[in-house]
Parts: structure tokens; C-alpha cells; sequence
């Protein structure tokens, strides 16, 4: 194998590092954004107001996100009325497109992950927190969301895994991702060991990124459930 | 409308390909998933050691990633094997074998994850008890060890069929005409994409949707017996 490839490439490996890395942040955040509210409706809200939430979460997470991507970038195009609509010198971007499938699939997921979590809160902590008089709003707030948010982390950030790995989907519609290089260089040198190591290698190091931050947040978070230490009886 | 334009019937045996290529990674998966879990519980560290990295590496990889690997780099390497050997004509590698031994190798590290908690969640008692009327490692693990861990093994087991289904998506990247290559040449004919990559997402829904029901059946039946606070 000859590296000396990649030490030529490097630019395009590091505009495709960032490109990665700005993807996966913005889907996670507008889909974390958005799926907090829409949790909150499919555990307290009225039928009616659940049943576009179910059914979102049901398509997002039962179809493929390529599809869901193609869907958005490819078949919107189909249409006349989109065509000439204002929207579409976003929707005729591919990053757009990818950003919007990306956060809309994340969405999906985690309204199932946050409203796993609130639905596990104790009814202890609800019932001190009425007793407080706390508003609906309040004990939300402060009582409901912030304890679901430290059940949810572990499954959440798996979440973010999975979102990192697919945005490696975005070089399927000519976005120049960590995985576009590579495909970039593979076609240009012929030399697909080299060219898809050095990507997984970028994308490893990532998820450990995560993985990293994630554990100390848990620390942080979820510093009362862990077992005691010695020093602190001293 | 109905007959997708004509194309209804290309997308369905697409649809059939697709389904093949998900029962065969699904083998593959449950077998690599079985050897890394037993593995990785083995007190050897020569069986365990490799069946961590095993895990942690494919952990950290997209999906994508791996499959253009084994493709590109696999038919480079078949290729390279080939002309040691004297072989003159050039290989193509079949992208049905790669992408099912690349999802297969995928899904058999989480399936690893899956089994060994399965397997850590059996009565070590309940093995000894085999060992003590002298049965023999393969009969322990058949009578035994896989009855039992079923119960604690298909929720985990499901969850990854589930994304195993959505990740077949991806052989049509690397050329297989599945259903979502098979829509692809439709839509660029057409000029239909959303009625036929739409077509494809029902597809999708309906195998999700008979998985879900599937096996929340088979989770009734392996934990008959037991209460369900399981």
C-alpha cells in the first residue's frame, strides 16, 4: 500500500472532514430541536395531535435513509408547483436536501428515545412537583425534562453514531463528504485500500470523539448514580 | 398510477433481490455474531482480543464505508490473488456476495453485543449442571445455552434485523440492481422519482411492519412461562 496518496490529498480529505462534521452537528441539533416538543405532544397530547406524530416517526424509521434522501432530492423535482415555488433554490441543493433528510430521520428517532425517557420519570418527582404547585409548564421544565434527558443519554448518543456513519449517505448526491473524497481519490489514483482505510480511520476517530464527550457528560450528569468512591467518605 | 407506469413488476423482482440479499446477510450476521459472542466470553485472550477489536472497529465505521472497501478493495485484492496464481482474465467481483458478506460482517458485531449479553444472562448453574452429567460442549451449548438465551437475545435480535432490512438499501450503491436501483433507471426513464422511490418506501414499510409483528409473536412464545416484567 502507498500513502503517499493521501499525504498529496489531504485538502480534499480535510474539506470533507469538515463537511462531515458541520452535516451531522446541524442535523443533530435541528433534529434534537424539533423531536423535544414533538415527545412531549406524543406523551401528553390529545389523540388527534399524536396521530401525525406517529405516523412521522413510523416512515422515518421504517424506510431507509437513502430513500429518504432520494425522496427529498431527487423526487421533489418531479413537480411542477415545487419547481416554480420560492423554495426551490433550497431544494434544488444537494446539501439541503441531505441536511433536511438527515434531521428529519434523527428527528424521528429521537422523539422515540426522549419519549421513552419521559415516559419513564417517576411519578414520585411529578407528584412533589404538583405538591410544589408547579405549573404544567414549570414542572416541565424543570422537574420532567431535565431527568428525562440524563435517562436518555446513553440511547441518544448511539443516535449520534448512527448519524455520524449516516452521513457518509451525503456522497451519494455529489456532496463532498469525508466519504466523497475518498471516492475521489479511489477514482482518481485506483487505489481503494488506501483511499477507504484512511476514511474509516477519519470516521473512527470521530466516533471516539463522541464516545469521549458523551462518557464525561454522563459523569457529569449522572454523577449521583454512580457507585461512590473512596475518597469521598475521607 | 398502480403500475408504476409500467415499471411495477421490474420493481418487484427488485423487491425479491432485495429480500434475498437481507435473509443471506441475516445468515451471515447470526453466525459471525454467534462465533464473536462465544469468543469474546472466552477466558483466552488470543479468542477474546480479536473478538473486542472486532467489535469496536466495525462499531466505528459507516456502514458505506466498509461495503466500498470490500468491494473496491476486495476486487483489487481477488484480482491481485488471481494473477499470482496465473489467472489472466480479469474478476469481477459479484456485488450480491460483497454486499451481503459486507452487511453480514456489520450486523455480526452487533449481533456479537447482542448474544453475549444473551448468553451472560443464563444461569451459569444451569451449565455447570450439563457439565456434571458429563454432555459434551456442543451438546451443552444445543440443550441448554441457545434454548434459553433465545428469550434474552430477541429483543436485541429484532432491533437489528430491523436496521439490517433498511441498511440493504446500500448494495445498490455498488451496482446490484436491488429494488432502489431497479427505481433509480425507472425515475431517469419516467421522470417520476418521488411515485417510484416512494413505491420503494412502501416496500420498506411493509417488510418493517411484518418484522415488528413477527416478532413481537415470536417474543410472546420464548417468554411463555416467564411474567412479563422481563
Amino acid at each position: 500500500m502507498d500513502f503517499s496518496i493521501i499525504q498529496e490529498s489531504w485538502p480534499i480529505y480535510f474539506d470533507g472532514l469538515v463537511t462531515t462534521v458541520w452535516l451531522t452537528v446541524a442535523a443533530l441539533v435541528i433534529g434534537l430541536l424539533l423531536a423535544v416538543p414533538l415527545a412531549v405532544v406524543r406523551v401528553q397530547g390529545g389523540a388527534l395531535a399524536q396521530a401525525p406524530i406517529r405516523a412521522f416517526v413510523y416512515f422515518f424509521r421504517g424506510t431507509p435513509l437513502l430513500i429518504q434522501m432520494f425522496l427529498i432530492y431527487y423526487g421533489l423535482g418531479q413537480f411542477q408547483w415545487m419547481q416554480q415555488s420560492v423554495l426551490w433554490s433550497l431544494f434544488s441543493e444537494a446539501w439541503f436536501c441531505a441536511l433536511l433528510a438527515f434531521a428529519l430521520n434523527t428527528c424521528a428517532y429521537s422523539v422515540e428515545i426522549i419519549r421513552g425517557a419521559i415516559v419513564a420519570t417517576s411519578p414520585g418527582e411529578i407528584e412533589a412537583a404538583r405538591a410544589c404547585g408547579m405549573s404544567r409548564m414549570l414542572m416541565l421544565w424543570r422537574i420532567i425534562l431535565p431527568s428525562a434527558f440524563r435517562r436518555a443519554l446513553p440511547a441518544y448518543s448511539n443516535e449520534m453514531i448512527f448519524m455520524l456513519h449516516g452521513t457518509a449517505l451525503a456522497s451519494t448526491v455529489t456532496i463532498v463528504d469525508i466519504t466523497g473524497a475518498a471516492r475521489i481519490i479511489q477514482s482518481r489514483y485506483y487505489s481503494p485500500w488506501e483511499a477507504f482505510l484512511t476514511a474509516a480511520l477519519l470516521y473512527m476517530c470521530l466516533t471516539f470523539t463522541i464516545v469521549f464527550f458523551v462518557r464525561r457528560l454522563e459523569k457529569h450528569w449522572q454523577g449521583h448514580l454512580l457507585p461512590a468512591r473512596v475518597s469521598d467518605f475521607e | 398510477m398502480f403500475t408504476l407506469y409500467g415499471y411495477g413488476h421490474t420493481i418487484l423482482v427488485g423487491a425479491l433481490l432485495t429480500l434475498e440479499v437481507c435473509f443471506a446477510s441475516l445468515a451471515v450476521a447470526v453466525l459471525l455474531g454467534m462465533l464473536g459472542a462465544l469468543s469474546k466470553l472466552s477466558p483466552r485472550l488470543l479468542l477474546s482480543l480479536p473478538a473486542k477489536l472486532y467489535t469496536t472497529v466495525v462499531r466505528g465505521i459507516p456502514d458505506l464505508v466498509l461495503m466500498l472497501i470490500v468491494f473496491y478493495g476486495g476486487q483489487m485484492a481477488v484480482n491481485a490473488i488471481a494473477e499470482k496464481i496465473g489467472h489472466e482474465e480479469y474478476i469481477d467481483v459479484n456485488p450480491f456476495i460483497a454486499g451481503v458478506l459486507t452487511i453480514g460482517f456489520i450486523f455480526g458485531a452487533y449481533m456479537t453485543e447482542t448474544f453475549r449479553g444473551a448468553i451472560l444472562a443464563v444461569n451459569p448453574g444451569q451449565l455447570e449442571a450439563g457439565r456434571a452429567y458429563g454432555m459434551t460442549g456442543l451438546q451443552i451449548f444445543s440443550r441448554i445455552l441457545l434454548p434459553q438465551m433465545m428469550r434474552h437475545a430477541l429483543p436485541g435480535f429484532g432491533n437489528n434485523w430491523l436496521v439490517l432490512t433498511k441498511a440493504t438499501a446500500l448494495v445498490s450503491i455498488i451496482g446490484l440492481n436491488d429494488m432502489v436501483q431497479r427505481a433509480s433507471l425507472a425515475a431517469g426513464a419516467t421522470h417520476k422519482p418521488f411515485v417510484l422511490y416512494g413505491a420503494v418506501a412502501v416496500n420498506y414499510l411493509l417488510l418493517t411492519t411484518v418484522s415488528i409483528i413477527l416478532l413481537k409473536y415470536f417474543e410472546k412464545r420464548y417468554s411463555a412461562g416467564f411474567s412479563r416484567e422481563m
